[in-house]
């Protein structure tokens, strides 16, 4: 196992630039998440860090190597891919004994692995089996066994509970982060699936337009988001801006919007720019009858512990999560007023969220 | 109401007609092989009695003659003979005739076999990897020269008859085996690399990549994965290009004579006492229907999925 190093890496397709300038440490026996919607360049860096495409400049260092313009069979890696790509003319045993028969190791050696593999994740039973008689699930553990038979020095994945449904894909999780405990190797992972992400990652990566937006625990790209980007895709729903046109100078912690005032966290950073926006969770909001920003009930949406209800105002839809007792009316008038200080400004030209006390 | 019915499902009155017009079909089509077999089994007399005899004793007469060069001899020499020791050395004294030496049949038989294999091989294997390649690389004018590959095969080979002919001689490739496995290999591969391609592209790259990840090389990928997985295309294609070069008759005709000719120019020219031998052209035939047939039934699997494949997504 070792430590993935990615330096100004950049990849281009004709004019079409798929990854820009992107920079990267994934330490040893991380469990890091390369997340983004699609197009954004996930998969072509988790392709690139594979050695199936060719970075058109950058390094990528595996362990102290740089391995950037070595073959895909040269690099020492396993991959999971989204379909699997199991050899559907080869039963399990072979699928799996594949990759050690190109290294030349010895039959028995061969057996050993496969079966430790096999029992590991628990598909010793279905080892002569055909390819097409397997369930999605065996043919996911499958996939992983002929990844880890050859002990490489990262795992990549792409997408591969992508294709399982929803209560299958809650098990695998669960399952790959087990395993990923028990042989503590160093995986990259790429998913559009955030609740995967979150779920699986120590460290998680967001990508939008061919650039990393923020590489951090997912509890700080929830909490803390480096870009709006970032806020409104992380979080289901995603973060409520609020357009405020006006600047932000140091030190300040009111501020003024229709009215009424805010407290917010004390800034840390000016922004002169207009088109700032203001961005809070719909946790962190509540509903109240004054000292608020005014709207009408627009939707509510049951969700069992919890109810989202969106509130019309002049900045547009505002959702609020809300206790499971809060009663209102579709076209009630409400305010929203924040719960808390969990506040972010973001700067109107950079997108970046200002630094405060909360955003230290 | 009756809603027993599904209209899905086939009314058994359009299932019944459509068996009825496959069995006619089928009787229609078998009739003249059914005859070609019946004829080589059949001798000179009843071949060509009128009318046809339907029912008749059956008799070997036809594979002997069609193995065998014999001479017509005296009853007097015939008598002076000892006794014969086979079975077909009677058959043939019976009509007064000695057997002299094998015929030539064996040799155009087996040069069918090397030709026809050979080419198909050569054809299946060359598409394979031509197939592969426009399938899976930026290839420059790539569209361009597919549509020049799949040109070749707008005229009728024959039109080139002439400019090959006089091509092979200054070659010294005319009557040669590999001449002939050359030359069909040439006609069939752009069949071979249009159908091929096709399979190829229903092929998901990932197949080749993760055995890329695995350790292999792109070459012993192409081997291991994807061409066992295009095995159907390669059924089919092998299909087409053996039943072409077996059964091609204008360029054996004109470009072999002795050493590599092939059985379709070589059996009509089977002619026995006064007129042609009919039994023994049938028995020829027969024989030469033989090898597409079976090795059609042992890829018969692969060909119906063949042709059907991608019509499913899978």
């Amino acid at each position: 196992m070792s430590k993935i190093k990615i330096v100004n890496l950049q990849k281009s397709f004709g004019d079409f630039t798929a990854v820009k300038n992107s920079n990267l440490t994934i330490n040893d026996k991380e469990f890091f998440v390369l997340l983004g919607p699609s197009g954004c360049g996930k998969t072509t860096t988790l392709r690139m860090i594979a050695g199936l495409e060719l970075p058109t400049s950058g390094e990528i260092y595996l362990g102290d190597e740089e391995v950037g313009m070595l073959r895909a069979s040269e690099r020492d890696i396993a991959f999971v891919f989204q379909l699997f790509a199991l050899y559907p003319h080869m039963n399990v045993k072979n699928n799996l004994s594949f990759p050690l028969k190109m290294q030349g190791y010895s039959r028995s050696e061969i057996k050993a692995r496969v079966e430790d593999a096999a029992k590991l994740l628990r598909i010793d039973h279905i080892l002569n089996s055909n390819i097409s008689s397997l369930s999605g699930g065996d043919r996911q553990r499958v996939a992983l066994g002929r990844a880890l038979v050859r002990r490489p020095k990262a795992f990549l994945m792409d997408e591969p509970l992508g294709t399982l449904d929803a209560e299958f894909r809650e098990l695998m999780c669960l399952e790959l982060k087990k395993l990923h405990i028990d042989i503590g190797a160093t995986t990259v992972y790429v998913t559009h699936d955030q609740l995967e992400a979150m779920s699986l990652a120590d460290r998680i990566a967001v990508m939008d337009g061919g650039e990393i937006l923020q590489a951090d625990e997912p509890s700080v790209i929830y909490n803390k988001p480096a870009t709006k980007f970032v806020a409104s895709f992380i979080g289901s729903p995603g973060m409520n801006f609020i357009s405020i046109d006006q600047g932000i100078s140091n030190e300040q912690s009111t501020l003024n919007i229709e009215g009424t005032d805010f407290s917010i966290p004390k800034q840390y950073e000016i922004s002169k720019g207009k088109k700032n926006s203001f961005g809070i969770r719909p946790e962190n909001l509540s509903l109240t009858n004054e000292g608020g920003l005014k709207g009408s009930v627009f939707g509510v949406e049951y969700l069992g512990s919890r109810k989202i209800v969106t509130v019309k105002t002049n900045f547009g839809e505002i959702k609020v999560k809300t206790d499971i007792s809060t009663s209102v009316k579709i076209n009630e008038n409400v305010q929203v007023k924040p719960s808390n200080d969990n506040i972010i400004i973001f700067d109107g030209e950079t997108d970046k969220s200002l630094k405060s006390e909360f955003m230290n | 109401m009756d809603t027993s019915r599904s209209y899905l499902e086939p009314s058994s009155f359009s299932k019944k007609l459509a068996a009825t017009i496959i069995i006619v079909y089928t009787v229609i089509t078998l009739i003249p092989i059914s005859w070609m077999v019946m004829t080589s089994f059949k001798n000179v007399n009843s071949a060509i009695s009128y009318p046809p005899e339907v029912l008749f004793e059956p008799s070997l007469e036809g594979y002997v003659n069609l193995f065998t060069n014999r001479s017509r001899q005296s009853q007097e020499y015939l008598d002076s003979l000892p006794a014969p020791e086979t079975w077909y050395e009677e058959l043939v004294r019976s009509r007064e005739m000695v057997i002299t030496g094998p015929s030539k049949f064996l040799g155009r038989y087996s040069n069918s076999m090397i030709i026809g294999f050979g080419s198909t091989f050569a054809s299946v294997f060359l598409g394979a990897l031509a197939a592969y390649a426009f399938s899976r690389f930026r290839v420059p004018l790539k569209d361009d020269l597919l549509f020049f590959i799949l040109s070749t095969r707008m005229f009728p080979p024959i039109a080139v008859a002439v400019p090959i002919f006089i091509m092979y001689r200054k070659l010294g490739l005319g009557d040669t085996h590999l001449g002939m496995i050359i030359l069909y290999t040439v006609v069939n591969l752009s069949l071979a690399v249009w159908l091929l391609k096709g399979f190829m592209d229903e092929i998901p790259k990932e197949y080749e990549e993760a055995a890329m990840i695995d350790g292999y090389s792109r070459l012993q990928a192409f081997f291991k994965v994807v061409l066992p997985q295009a095995m159907t295309g390669i059924a089919a294609t092998a299909i087409f290009c053996m039943i072409f070069s077996w059964n091609e008759y204008a360029f054996a005709v004109l470009l072999t004579q002795f050493n590599a000719q092939t059985a379709p120019p070589f059996i009509p020219t089977i002619i026995g006492e006064g007129g042609l031998d009919w039994p023994a052209i049938g028995a020829g035939t027969t024989l030469f229907l033989l090898p597409v047939m079976i090795f059609t039934i042992i890829l018969r699997k692969h060909l119906l999925r063949g042709i059907t494949f991608g019509a499913v997504r899978k």
